[in-house]
């Protein structure tokens, strides 16, 4: 009977997440996804080795060239490599993913908990709060915190961050509220266990699922806003590289060179679509009552 | 035979799920008689719901699969039929309740208007027709005619399960499949619907495929029983023969776990052991693991349904032996 | 010596929208170590109300609850966390009771380690001996619940509740989830534990011929009031409120010889919201009559049978 007691957990732990990915490899979608970002994340780390130029080594001798073995996407108009470019963008763009899901994930996380373990009036205050910040469209509202901050990539991304605030947070209240009403919670209120060993233990680990689900998707939409504010000379600024600048420096060119244009857009449409899969696959490896 | 409105023969369907092959149910045989009540009895994932399902097929095909066997239903093949035939059968000649009345019904449709809508569907009948069938079948289960044009949410557990109950018979149908379709009512409103569904039956002449786990509701409607156990039927015969002269190991136990209420016992006498994984079932018979009186015979060969009396079978290697 | 469990006059109101819900109304009763209490009744009577209210998983609107004579009514944190490890409770979905991310040893050995008296070590043998005493395996420590059967998930629920060594378990509805041969698993299981420890339960259930065969005395509960508590044989030879009668006629009877005469109330369950002073089964009851407006007084006509009835005592002299 006595063992120590480390061992059985650690082989616990083990299964858990052994379960989960075993359900997670079956879903080829998302495996194709999660391979496709582990390639993008790669390739931002190591953007220095791989990018056959620095992205801003300008050649007026060779603006717009045809893809070629120099080039092998061609150049834009200051005759800067764009497969180069496209490189060195892709860590603005996984920067903006990220760290912008990591700002509006931890505040409406806590948010959403608050609200939807202590209900009452805090969890109306909350909501009516959350009511008027979303009566505000979205992107106008990331443009005014962008614009009021001074255009630079970081402002962009706490701009994005603190407006995508109420999906998380309505998200993480409503699953409070549905594990809230479990008879395990009045379980363990019946063995004596506090508040906040409640919430840490009983209600987030059943109630996180969904938030794992949506913020992994919510990566893809961070990327686009990202973009959007970019394009609009809002996010990253010349010389540094991002998919949405680059789309907007050859808004001008589209007619003519169509492709500098096509690139980039690409990019977006698959690490978006990447992001989006794989929170489809996650929902389902997540859940083990799914599984039949 | 000519009276069978319904025979099952030899049915065996399976589930495939990622992981495994479930045998739900494997090789029943059930004959419905004109005007009989059968109580279908057994535990939970023992199979019953699923042979209801196949006679009305609307199994989800995948994940289910029909391996074999055949269904007459009025001595037609029901699993030949196209899903048009089907649709014609379904509703119109058997009619199925499911255990929970909360979500059979449309909340947001007036209860009266679908009754309507389902004998104007099936009988071509102009609507003041329907209505006023409607009105009278709201009367036959119970319900004052009256609360025609009120909504689903307004009606208590009990009347939602009879407004149900009216809405299966609205058409006629030759047979009624009730898969528990009391076991989410209270006592006193259970003994209300078991009554109203005695005396309908008797009315209107229709077969019922009783599916229940109860085995008081069995004997208190039930012309004959059929014990299902890991997908087979391991005992079949009249409500008579069943209650006084159970026959197979599994029957009795059942018989035995329940908690009488006339005992002086210290203790019920539960049958040990579970039911066997549907995806790896024993080799011989299905419940020589859990059966008290099991010998080595048991698990090497399936047993055949043997006749200890007329119309009473059993599948037991045992029941020779032991009479 | 006082009683293990004193409950007075308890009361237990909610304010809904569409005024105050009498769910648990002046409830009394006492219960010794060792017996089993029957709360029976159906949907909506108030009978695991009354049971979360003892235990505090709710707060009470009025009354008092005595636990070995000592008031905890309205207990302060440190009476409450003393009292909690005292009384227990197990639940009736052996689904939703247990935390679907937490292994069986996990689940045990959870109030050990919140009660903090044990090592490391102490708790994993104290789970394991729980483990063996409510007949789990111990292959299944590091299963999850939904990788078990219902009979096997109750053992869990039935191993959490007994890690504490409680005096007093409040069971709602343990077995009414369960196929009729796992549950008469867990009630053999229940009756023995009872034996060895002296505990006491207070059996909440609407199984009436489950009820009968556990308990020592029953209560019957209708729209949050006790109109009926009885020893449990003289509660079923003798029922003798109209309620009781026509509840016990309803029960069906695994016997096809026995077909007893029926008594089919009218009507439904009337709301427990804003009632009326009187009787509340009035409605349905075939022997009302306008005393029955009057508010009942719980009488006590033969020793230790209490009923709630003004027309008690008439209809046994008719009877008669």
């Amino acid at each position: 009977m006595r063992k120590p007691v480390t061992k059985p957990e650690q082989k616990r732990k083990k299964s858990k997440f052994g379960d989960i990915w075993r359900r997670l490899k079956k879903n080829k979608a998302a495996m194709i996804s999660l391979f496709i970002i582990t390639l993008i994340i790669l390739v931002a780390v190591f953007a220095d080795i791989i990018a056959p130029y620095p992205y801003e080594q300008q050649d007026y001798s060779a603006t717009y060239v045809s893809p070629s073995l120099q080039h092998p996407l061609g150049t834009d108009k200051l005759g800067r490599d764009t497969f180069s470019r496209l490189i060195y963008g892709t860590r603005q763009s996984i920067q903006l993913g990220i760290v912008a899901i990591a700002i509006s994930t931890t505040i409406g996380i806590t948010i959403g908990a608050i609200a939807g373990y202590y209900g009452g009036w805090t969890d109306n205050l909350v909501m009516r709060g959350l009511d008027i910040y979303q009566s505000i469209p979205m992107f106008l509202l990331c443009v005014t915190l962008a614009a009021l901050m001074g255009p630079s990539l970081k402002n962009a991304i706490i701009a994005i961050g603190i407006s995508m605030v109420p999906i998380p947070a309505r998200m993480m209240r409503a699953s409070i509220l549905s594990v809230r009403e479990m008879e395990y919670i009045e379980a363990a209120k019946a063995i004596n266990a506090k508040n906040l060993r409640i919430i840490l233990k009983h209600i987030i680990p059943n109630a996180i699922s969904p938030l794992i689900v949506s913020t992994t998707m919510s990566i893809g939409m961070n990327i686009l806003a990202g973009a959007q504010l970019s394009f609009i000379g809002l996010g990253a600024q010349p010389p540094l590289p991002e998919w949405g600048t680059m789309i907007s420096d050859a808004r001008n060119v589209m007619r003519d060179h169509g492709e500098l244009a096509l690139y980039p857009g690409v990019c977006i449409m698959i690490t978006v679509l990447a992001f989006n899969l794989l929170g489809d696959g996650l929902r389902d490896a997540l859940d083990p009552r799914l599984k039949n | 035979m000519a009276d069978n409105i319904l025979e099952i023969h030899e049915l065996a369907v399976e589930y495939h799920t990622d992981e495994a092959v479930i045998h739900a149910v494997n090789g029943v045989y059930l004959n419905v008689r004109q005007g009989e009540t059968i109580g279908l009895v057994g535990e939970t994932g023992a199979g019953k719901t699923t042979v209801a399902r196949s006679i009305m097929r609307i199994l989800q095909t995948p994940p289910a699969k029909f391996r074999g066997g055949s269904i007459f239903f009025q001595g037609q093949d029901i699993m030949t039929l196209s899903e048009k035939q089907m649709r014609k059968i379904r509703g119109d000649k058997i009619a199925m309740i499911f255990q929970d009345p909360m979500t059979a019904l449309n909340p947001i449709e007036r209860v009266g208007y679908q009754i309507a809508e389902a004998i104007a569907l099936h009988d071509k009948v102009t609507r003041a027709e329907s209505e006023k069938r409607a009105c009278d079948m709201l009367e036959t289960v119970g319900i004052p005619a009256g609360r025609y044009k009120e909504f689903p949410h307004q009606f208590s557990g009990g009347m939602k399960q009879r407004v149900v109950i009216a809405m299966a018979l609205a058409c006629n149908p030759i047979l009624l499949l009730a898969d528990e379709p009391t076991t989410a009512l209270d006592v006193t409103i259970q003994a209300q619907v078991l009554d109203m569904m005695h005396s309908l039956k008797e009315k209107l002449g229709t077969s019922v495929v009783m599916i229940t786990h109860d085995l008081g509701i069995v004997a208190e409607i039930c012309d004959s029983v059929a014990v299902v156990y890991a997908g087979e039927i391991v005992e079949y015969g009249t409500a008579e023969h069943i209650f006084d002269h159970p026959a197979h190991p599994y029957t009795v136990g059942l018989f035995n776990s329940l908690p009488k209420l006339d005992s002086t016992e210290p203790r019920l006498k539960p049958i040990k052991g579970l039911m066997p994984d549907p995806t790896s079932l024993p080799q011989g018979c299905k419940f020589y693991e859990r059966c008290p009186d099991a010998s080595e015979a048991c698990s090497a060969g399936v047993p055949a349904a043997v006749e200890v009396s007329p119309g009473h079978q059993v599948k037991c290697f045992l029941t020779g032996v032991n009479s | 010596m006082p009683a293990l469990l004193e409950v007075k006059h308890l009361k237990k109101y909610f304010k809904t929208g569409g005024g105050l819900l009498h769910a648990v109304d002046d409830i009394t009763f006492t219960l010794e170590k060792g017996r089993t209490l029957g709360v029976v009744g159906e949907s909506g009577c108030g009978k695991t109300t009354l049971g979360r209210i003892i235990l505090h998983l709710l707060d009470l609107t009025d009354g008092q609850i005595l636990f070995e004579g000592k008031d905890i009514s309205n207990p302060s944190k440190k009476e409450l966390v003393k009292a909690r490890e005292q009384m227990q409770i197990i639940f009736q979905d052996p689904y939703s009771s247990l935390n679907p991310r937490m292994s069986v040893s996990e689940t045990i050995m959870e109030p050990l380690i919140l009660q903090g008296k044990l090592t490391k070590d102490e708790i994993m043998e104290e789970t394991g001996n729980l483990m063996d005493i409510v007949g789990l395996a111990e292959r299944f420590k590091n299963s999850y619940p939904h990788e078990l059967d219902g009979g096997r998930r109750q053992r869990i629920g039935v191993a959490r509740a007994l890690a504490l060594n409680p005096k007093f378990i409040v069971c709602d509805e343990p077995v009414s989830a369960l196929d009729v041969s796992i549950q008469a698993q867990i009630i053999n299981l229940m009756l023995d534990l009872q034996e060895e420890r002296g505990l006491a339960y207070m059996f909440v259930t609407h199984d009436l011929s489950v009820v009968k065969y556990i308990s020592d005395d029953i209560m019957v509960m209708y729209l949050g009031q006790m109109v009926e508590k009885a020893p449990s044989d003289e509660l079923f030879s003798h029922p003798m409120h109209p309620y009781t009668q026509a509840l016990l006629s309803a029960i069906p009877v695994p016997n096809i010889h026995n077909k007893k005469q029926r008594i089919i109330m009218q009507g439904e369950l009337t709301s427990p919201i804003n009632p009326k002073p009187g009787c509340r089964f009035m409605d349905r009851c075939r022997y009302a009559s306008p005393e029955c407006s009057e508010p009942q007084v719980l009488e006590e006509p033969l020793p230790n049978h209490f009923v709630a009835c003004c027309k008690s005592n008439q209809k046994e002299e008719e009877e008669k």
